[in-house]
């Protein structure tokens, strides 16, 4: 066994060469994550409010948004928008910011559906109510409906905020330097112990979602205690 | 933007090859983990239910790890790190054959278990308890109860969501594209890097994966309209 490999880049597995260098390791992958949820929050809150419009024209596209995205494999994407930003802008992207459109729009694509099933669950006689006291659609929505499915959405939320974690590894195959791909340099480097190194990543990796998925679970527990409920 | 499309050089001669045979070893990765990891999922998701408390924290550690590891790690772990962890005789029959088709097998049917196994589990769960306990009071034994009363109801359920699981395996499975196994996205990559075509070399393929997901989720509608509607609590 070589752990000492992994004891004489812990550090390097944590921030990179972070601040005398280039910032990398899990907190790179850390900052991809949270850069993706929030972008993809509004996308998804934008796209999950298309869907369930009455007007075909507007509920069409976000439709054909949802199902494409979700059919297609997080990768493709990936390499989708490295590729084909030659292409389009006439000049490359760098991975870093490539990768991060690619993560937003990945993930806006499931938080659509979560917003549109969690203003789904809401019981009917809340908007119901709500046009009957006097308020537009839009008022409704804004002030009565998203503010309680909101909150009964932040435990899938954190959830997709954890897969989001994950899949920030796939960003090393286009070169961007978080924790998977200052792994496969200690890895390419040391030659010795790829056992020990992936097993060290495994288990940071974890260690971020594992709390993470609690802190979902015990939410969803509380939350569950609040809800308005039909009959 | 002034690209010209040539959609001919994908969809003819060789790199159209390519693309099928990325197809065909895609199907096979999938197909054979999808097997893979259902045994092993019924096998985890037994154990998190036994009575013997150890089997449980196994089965607990199992699914809570794999689950929340990203499986590119897995995937690099079991292609370049596995070696002290097999025996000679597997390693051999191992490396005689394509090690990293292997390594990609292992990774994703291990990987997607993991999944399997909450499925299962919460199927099971989602049987109402006094369907067990009238059973037993009819005479039949827990054994029998399981497999007469309790899981022919619960794969009802569980379908959907296996159906589902599987999906997600096709689409994990261009993961394992990063240790060399030439399925569907490798072969996209290989087209951009050999022709410089890497807008129809994508379409093509996504428009194959986006295919291969409206099939399968058609087919879990299908199934619900038809099969689901029988069940009722």
């Amino acid at each position: 066994m070589h752990w000492g490999v992994v004891i004489r880049n812990f550090e390097y597995f944590l921030v990179g060469a972070w601040p005398a260098g280039p910032m990398g390791g899990l907190l790179m992958s850390i900052l991809l994550a949270l850069g993706g949820i929030f972008g993809a929050f509004w996308l998804g809150l934008i796209f999950g409010l298309m869907r369930m419009s009455r007007n075909t024209w507007v509920r069409l596209p976000a439709l054909v948004y949802i199902e494409i995205i979700r059919g297609t494999p997080l990768l493709l994407l990936i390499f989708w928008f490295y590729f084909l930003a030659p292409v389009v802008f006439g000049r490359t992207l760098p991975s870093f910011q490539s990768s991060l459109i690619a993560f937003i729009i990945f993930t806006g694509a499931y938080i659509a559906e979560i917003v549109r099933a969690g203003v789904m669950a809401l019981p009917k006689g809340q908007m119901e109510a709500a046009r009957g006291a006097g308020l537009t659609h839009v008022q409704a929505m804004r002030y009565v409906i998203l503010p309680q499915s909101l909150r009964n959405m932040i435990p899938s939320f954190v959830n997709q905020f954890v897969s989001l974690t994950k899949d920030t590894s796939l960003a090393s195959l286009i070169g961007v330097n978080e924790l998977m791909l200052t792994a496969d340099q200690v890895n390419n480097r040391e030659l010795t112990a790829p056992m020990e190194i992936f097993i060290t990543v495994a288990v940071l990796y974890f260690i971020v979602c594992y709390v993470l998925t609690s802190a979902s679970r015990r939410l969803e527990r509380q939350l569950a205690r609040y809800q308005a409920r039909g009959r | 933007m002034n690209y010209q499309f040539n959609w001919a050089i994908v969809l003819t001669g060789e790199y159209a090859d390519w693309i099928v045979s990325g197809l065909y070893v895609t199907l096979k990765v999938s197909g054979l983990s999808i097997v893979l990891a259902f045994a092993l999922g019924t096998i985890i998701a037994v154990f998190r239910m036994a009575h013997f408390r150890p089997l449980r924290w196994i089965a607990l550690a199992y699914t809570e790890f794999f689950r929340n590891t990203p499986l590119l790690v897995q995937i690099y772990f079991w292609y370049f790190g596995s070696d002290p962890l097999f025996p000679e005789s597997i390693k051999k029959w191992l490396y005689a054959g394509d090690f990293s088709f292997a390594a990609g097998v292992i990774a994703l049917s291990v990987y997607t278990s993991a999944f399997i196994a909450e499925e299962i589990r919460s199927g099971i769960f989602s049987i109402p308890k006094t369907q067990l306990e009238a059973s037993r009071a009819v005479g039949l034994s827990f054994i029998q109860a399981m497999r007469y009363v309790i899981l022919p109801q619960a794969f009802r359920i569980i379908i959907p969501p296996l159906i589902s699981q599987f999906l997600n395996l096709i689409k994990n499975s261009s993961l394992v594209m990063a240790i060399g196994v030439m399925e569907l996205t490798y072969q996209a990559r290989q087209i951009e890097s050999y022709a410089f075509r890497a807008f129809e070399a994508f379409t093509v393929v996504t428009c194959i994966y986006i295919a291969i997901s409206l099939v399968v989720s058609l087919t879990i509608t299908q199934y619900n309209k038809h099969f689901l509607r029988i069940i009722k609590y």
